[in-house]
């Protein structure tokens, strides 16, 4: 999870304040545009055309408002580890100059010491970016860029699938790479009916735990990362534990054992040394049914606290585990 | 609070109606403790089950495996460290109090806090770069006594070498740990809710081998306190008159703080930074029972195990089946019920 949590305390404020249409005024990009109005974010279904510099100025509605990208970005620079996945994965890897410290995938892109939880304004600007892309804004970075004429996509935690096609498609049209996005959106939404229709029906359906730190932290059904859970139809046992709707409550040891899940999975492998083996030497645990079928399985922290591309891979991950299960369970 | 602090506290007894009306505090939260928790088990099959253990006792006890598992494995080692914990930071907290003339004193006092901070902050981040999960732990301990041992070292080659300089001394370096642990903090944010976590304290991962690790210096440390708890009400009067009683304040000195030092540094250890305990625990038991301490220190840990005991039940039940940090319980419950106390004591005087 690492940093998606307070980013996603960060998406709850921002909420409401966005909507609108992305707005594609030159006639080369052939738009067929659907506005959502209740929703967090812009869904824009395209027709595939190639992307050229002539689109340009364009218009997007992000988490900030409207932005306008005057020309086609050649400068952008990404303090969302997420947003660097999808600029990358949309072709735009090129256009990109600098990512943050935290952005480690793909391995092609530009690290470098900035922040995205602590920027420096004059360290983002040194770089004389034509777009930054962030997904947690701690307090004036949005207008101070502004205010330097920068362009800011504001690009908060998804809360659904939904929201991710919709940041793919707006780094699409912001970069120039609408094409690019749109098939990309169009691949994921395929793998992951894929995925989902691959894993069979069950009457009684599974339990899992999320793990997201070895103090118990868990992600429910109401989080991103749950609501993917879902689609594979299992059953989250951090729901009863979150009366207040946060998302991430910390459960207790005596109610993990006492659930007794048939999954678990570990998202702090990476932040937490945690493995199978850590997992079974804990007080009790090796009493779970998960833990003697062999049903604890380590995840990428980075790809399950993420909600990138790399989500299908999550699912792919998810899905073999509830696979290997005897159905009979 | 200064009609409590020890002006010079009349050496006092400690009255046996106290320490059993102490003792039968204990008990009491500590069976509430396992009686109650997240997941119910029913209390007679609960106690059938520990009658069970006694030699020569054939209770045959219905919980079933899961059930077992939690309340062995599970809720036992987390009230008995609840406890222990509790004892021993209520402890050091009288003793610091004690040695440094001073009612604000906690166990923290010296560094112990950000020492403790700033190597568990190293520990965590350094799992990055493969330490075992293990380190955190060490590391705390290793930065709690490191932390102290330069205040110790900074307030006897400073200045007067009173027991201000080395409060002096303590603050100087918490602040200076306190800032490195903020910067090698502020470098790796990633890691923040788990340092946050740890700050915050909490026994939520407990099993026996963190009893076993803290007990020890529980014991040890408790045992070195209470045996100087005559020398506490001496030094009381200051350090010149203690010293023409015969007194070697220093040494002394040295003492109180090295034990309450060890036992408080193995208790954050294992449990993370939980204040208030200290601090309020000490205080209760002086406006209710006298300001000597031959009756403050041992009252201190056995009402301390029983504060914490009874924190940590509310930290895991409140929002069952989630949990609550046990720091914002002891600060939450402990600070209007100490208001409570003061007022009540004040009155009757």
């Amino acid at each position: 999870m690492r940093r998606s949590l307070s980013l996603t305390l960060a998406l709850a404020a921002v909420l409401a304040a966005c909507g609108g249409g992305t707005e594609a005024p030159s006639t080369t990009v052939a738009a067929e545009e659907t506005t959502t109005t209740t929703v967090a974010t812009t869904t824009t279904t395209m027709t595939p055309t190639t992307a050229v510099d002539d689109a340009f100025p364009v218009t997007v509605a992000a988490a900030n408002g409207e932005v306008t990208v005057p020309a086609r970005p050649t400068a952008v620079v990404s303090l969302s580890p997420t947003a660097t996945e999808m600029l990358f994965a949309i072709g735009a890897g090129d256009q990109v100059v600098a990512v943050d410290d935290q952005s480690n995938y793909p391995a092609e892109a530009p690290t470098t010491d900035l922040s995205g939880f602590t920027p420096n304004v004059e360290a983002i600007a040194a770089f004389e970016p034509d777009l930054v892309v962030i997904s947690f804004d701690p307090g004036d970075l949005v207008s101070a860029l502004e205010a330097l004429g920068i362009p800011v996509l504001l690009q908060p935690a998804a809360v659904s699938l939904d929201d991710v096609y919709a940041q793919i498609e707006q780094l699409g049209a912001a970069t120039g790479n609408l094409a690019e996005a749109a098939s990309l959106v169009a691949q994921i939404r395929t793998e992951i009916d894929e995925i989902v229709a691959s894993v069979p029906d069950r009457a009684e359906p599974l339990t899992y735990y999320h793990e997201l730190d070895p103090t118990f932290y868990s992600a429910t059904s109401a989080t991103f990362i749950g609501q993917v859970y879902s689609l594979l139809g299992l059953d989250n046992i951090a729901d009863p534990a979150d009366a207040d709707g946060f998302g991430y409550p910390q459960l207790s040891a005596e109610y993990i054992l006492d659930q007794d899940p048939d999954l678990i999975f570990l998202a702090d492998t990476k932040c937490c040394g945690q493995s199978p083996e850590t997992v079974a030497e804990r007080p009790g645990w090796s009493e779970l049914t998960a833990v003697k079928t062999g049903a604890v399985i380590p995840l990428d922290d980075d790809i399950a606290s993420r909600w990138g591309p790399r989500v299908v891979e999550f699912l792919r991950t998810v899905a073999e585990a509830v696979s290997s299960l005897e159905p009979v369970g | 609070m200064a009609a409590s602090v020890p002006g010079v506290p009349l050496p006092t007894r400690l009255r046996v109606a106290w320490l059993a009306g102490a003792v039968a505090v204990l008990v009491v939260a500590v069976a509430l403790a396992v009686a109650v928790g997240p997941v119910e088990l029913a209390p007679g099959e609960v106690l059938r089950s520990l009658l069970g253990l006694l030699p020569g006792v054939e209770s045959g006890g219905g919980l079933t495996g899961t059930q077992a598992t939690i309340l062995y494995q599970i809720r036992l080692p987390r009230v008995i460290l609840g406890g222990l914990v509790g004892a021993m930071l209520a402890g050091a907290g009288a003793a610091y109090q004690g040695v440094f003339r001073n009612p604000l004193a906690d166990p923290y006092l010296l560094g112990v806090a950000a020492g403790a901070g700033l190597g568990a902050t190293v520990a965590i981040i350094g799992r990055g770069a493969g330490l075992p999960p293990g380190a955190v732990p060490v590391a705390a301990f290793a930065g709690a006594l490191a932390a102290v041992a330069i205040t110790y070292l900074l307030g006897r080659t400073v200045g007067d070498r009173t027991a201000t300089t080395l409060i002096l001394a303590g603050v100087a370096v918490a602040s200076f740990f306190t800032a490195a642990q903020t910067f090698v903090q502020q470098r790796n944010a990633d890691t923040f809710r788990e340092v946050y976590a740890w700050i915050l304290g909490r026994l939520g991962t407990t099993g026996w081998g963190e009893v076993a690790v803290v007990a020890p210096y529980v014991v040890v440390a408790g045992g070195i306190l209470l045996v100087h708890r005559r020398m506490l009400d001496v030094l009381a009067v200051g350090d010149e008159e203690a010293a023409t009683l015969g007194v070697r304040v220093a040494r002394v000195r040295w003492w109180v703080v090295a034990a309450a030092t060890l036992g408080t540094a193995a208790a954050v250890a294992v449990s993370g930074l939980i204040g208030f305990v200290g601090i309020v625990v000490p205080h209760t038991v002086r406006l209710v029972a006298g300001s000597s301490y031959r009756v403050v220190l041992p009252l201190s840990f056995l009402v301390g195990a029983a504060f914490l005991v009874l924190a940590d039940l509310a930290a895991r039940t409140v929002l069952a089946p989630s949990e609550l940090p046990i720091g914002v319980i002891t600060a939450f419950f402990g600070a209007p019920f100490f208001v409570l106390v003061l007022r009540t004591s004040r009155e009757e005087t």
